[in-house]
């Protein structure tokens, strides 16, 4: 056993994310999807991990942090599971699910429609689907549909794919909520009331270290659950059953990305309500991703269910 | 990152489950609670076992006489051991886990030689004097004296807390022995024999109605000067140093432990109706055990990451962290257990068909987790100013 990233895998993540540093710092945030910064992010190899690189989950979920770290939008992880069999960007439906929603439609060559039969649908085919004039996130443009498209049939199990999915967004989750700590920290720290940084004061001080112990222990379910399905694709025994510890790492992400944002909004005061601080980004997107994949209430279900 | 055994691990995991196997049947039934005697007889002869097994002191350097164990085979001892019912440290904590790891790394060699072997044997168990009623989360400003007469300490003071203190040969004892330097500088580490002239304990009750604790009065205690380890006013680094023996694994089994009692409360739930259905039909209900389910796992593998950390040099996040979410999470799951036992959970004896006792029991001997060994609001302290940089308050 060793539960650390190796040498190699540190350096791919670092590498993603200087990438991403530069290309996307805080200050400048795209007001939308934007193509040049997709083709970017394509260039640092992050959706060909497991295609090209012939690496794993493992690899990509320490990337897909990185995305979640620098707030960016796009339709990420439907582009990664699907990129053995389909050009992306690829967006995604869950169609048992009402309102009929899916990001980024117009910028999206095709739909993976995730019912018990997945399918691909090419996204130009879609009819009568009608813009969110104000979505949540005002990153992530939303399409509502009218039905369910139907497409055609994908090589890959429905279970597989959704456990990837949730797994990459969960990967997402903890990126935002590992950003949202050091936000609230640097804040802290530099922000003075009472003649002293805020951060010196239990009540505040406190609100950040439980940030900490969210994103930690959200990495430490999220590295797990990644290992465990790349174990079972290389037909090893799996410490723990899969589907159990995929709901696991999601749920414990989605609670340390909202409830970090939360924190976070409360650390900054008056500023994080505004606008200009880029703290409701975070909070915004981490409430789409609470959403996709499996909401937290149905992986503790699930759970409960595997027992 | 690989969670699977390698093959020395998967080697020594087999190894030990066979051993377990062949040695708990002839293990006998635990005493009660209140039995200290029998207690002390019983935890011994568990650590007698280990010893001829080769388990002692798993984490102990081979030198001392430990196995010299891996972090990773520490871990997978722990695991296997609780996993397999085994009785547990026991009276031996304080001299496995904080004593004997202390005079290993700072005792001279006569002090290694006159306790190492005994406490790894079990002949000799030990108890910790440190907190003291003025000074519980700021233990560096305890007030337990010790005046120099000759090559004597003379001590005088009042410890609480002191677990095991009835059974105890010795106890590791902190004391101020220059009262003028800065709290942190002028305490030093001492051996103290618990048959000592002028020592009384005085067991304390807990809220669970047991005597785990106690508080021990020196009164004109004298303590040879060649009884102290590390140097005189050097005991506050001295005590510091010992705290990293755990290596990240100082809650293997209670975690392992949690993981079983949720699947033992999915199956109480399925058995507990409560107006026309089980509280299983409840979707609320199993929301929360999943939820649970999902910390639990989660802590469980933030531990095999802070034993990596451990075993690397890596130092890590792991143990603030782990304590803190650890202690609140089972207070939860004991609390959600109460829940669903309803009126079962007011007997502290099995009813009707149901384990009350192991719940009801562990839902008041919880609420101790988030105060001992660093509260809560200290380990959010920690986490804030040693971890994220946050400027202390004062």
């Amino acid at each position: 056993m060793h539960f650390l990233p190796t040498e190699d895998q540190l350096e791919l993540q670092r590498g993603v994310r200087e990438v991403l540093a530069s290309v996307f710092p805080l200050e400048k945030l795209p007001d939308g999807f934007d193509q040049s910064a997709w083709d970017s992010i394509v260039e640092t190899g992050v959706f060909a991990i497991r295609t090209d690189l012939g690496l794993g989950l493992a690899e990509a979920a320490l990337a897909f942090e990185e995305l979640g770290r620098v707030c960016i939008p796009g339709p990420f992880v439907a582009t990664f599971i699907t990129a053995g069999f389909a050009d992306g960007p690829v967006t995604f439906l869950d169609p048992a699910r009402q309102p009929l929603l899916v990001p980024y439609l117009e910028n999206s060559q095709a739909i993976l429609i995730l019912g018990e039969q997945p399918v691909l649908a090419p996204a130009s085919e879609v009819v009568g689907s009608t813009a969110l004039t104000e979505p949540l996130d005002p990153l992530s443009p939303l399409h509502e549909l009218p039905s369910v498209p139907s497409g055609t049939a994908v090589g890959a199990a429905a279970e597989q794919l959704k456990h990837e999915g949730a797994l990459l967004t969960a990967a997402i989750q903890v990126g935002i909520a590992a950003r949202l700590t050091e936000l609230a920290v640097s804040y802290a720290k530099t922000r003075e009331q009472f003649d002293r940084p805020i951060g010196a004061f239990q009540a505040v001080k406190h609100i950040c270290s439980d940030m900490l112990v969210r994103t930690e222990l959200a990495r430490a379910s999220l590295h797990s659950a990644a290992v465990i399905l790349d174990d079972l694709a290389n037909g090893e025994m799996a410490v723990l059953d899969p589907g159990r510890a995929v709901s696991g790492a999601k749920l414990l992400a989605d609670e340390a990305a909202t409830g970090n944002g939360r924190s976070c909004v409360q650390v900054y005061g008056g500023m994080g309500f505004t606008w200009e601080v880029p703290v409701h980004f975070f909070l915004k997107r981490a409430w789409l991703h609470a959403t996709e994949f499996g909401t937290a209430d149905e992986h503790a279900e699930d759970l409960a269910a595997a027992l | 990152m690989d969670l699977r055994d390698s093959a020395a691990e998967s080697a020594f995991r087999e190894q030990l489950r066979d051993w377990l196997a062949a040695t708990l049947p002839t293990v006998g039934p635990e005493p009660a609670h209140t039995d200290w005697p029998g207690r002390r007889e019983y935890d011994t002869a568990w650590q007698r076992l280990l010893f001829d097994a080769g388990y002692a002191g798993i984490n102990w350097p081979k030198e001392y006489g430990g196995r010299g164990a891996t972090p990773t085979e520490h871990l997978i001892f722990l695991e296997e051991t609780e996993r397999a019912g085994a009785p547990y440290v026991g009276v031996n904590f304080v001299g496995l886990l904080h004593a004997g790891p202390t005079i290993v790394t700072e005792g001279t060699p006569q002090q290694r030689g006159a306790h190492l072997p005994k406490i790894l044997t079990g002949e000799e168990i030990w108890c910790q004097g440190f907190s003291e009623p003025g000074s519980g989360s700021d233990l560096a400003s305890m007030r337990t004296r010790a005046a120099r007469d000759g090559d004597h300490y003379v001590v005088n003071g009042h410890k609480i807390w002191t677990s095991h203190a009835e059974v105890a040969d010795y106890c590791e004892l902190l004391v101020r022995t220059d009262p003028d330097a800065p709290k942190h500088k002028g305490i030093s580490w001492l051996m103290m024999p618990m048959d000592a002239p002028g020592l009384t304990v005085r067991p304390l009750t807990t809220a669970l109605g047991s005597a785990e604790f106690s508080e021990v009065f020196l009164d004109d205690v004298r303590i040879p000067v060649a009884n102290r380890v590390g140097d005189e006013n050097d005991g506050w680094r001295v005590t510091m140093v010992t705290l990293s023996f755990e290596r990240g694994t100082a809650w293997v089994d209670q975690i392992v432990d949690s993981i079983r009692l949720i699947g033992e409360l999915a199956e109480i739930a399925k058995k507990v109706t409560s107006r026309d259905a089980t509280a299983w039909d409840d979707r609320g209900l199993r929301r929360e055990i999943g939820h649970l389910a999902a910390e639990f796992d989660g802590l469980w593998a933030m531990t095999k990451r802070g034993v990596t950390e451990a075993g690397t040099g890596v130092p890590g996040p792991t143990a603030s962290v782990l304590k803190l979410r650890y202690t609140e999470a089972r207070q939860r799951l004991m609390e959600l257990g109460a829940r669903v036992l309803g009126r079962a959970s007011l007997s502290r004896a099995d009813i009707a068909g149901l384990p009350a006792s192991e719940w009801t029991k562990e839902r008041i001997n919880s609420l101790s987790y988030t105060i001992a060994a660093g509260t809560s609001q200290i380990q959010r302290n920690i986490i804030g100013e040693r971890l994220l940089g946050l400027p202390k308050e004062r």
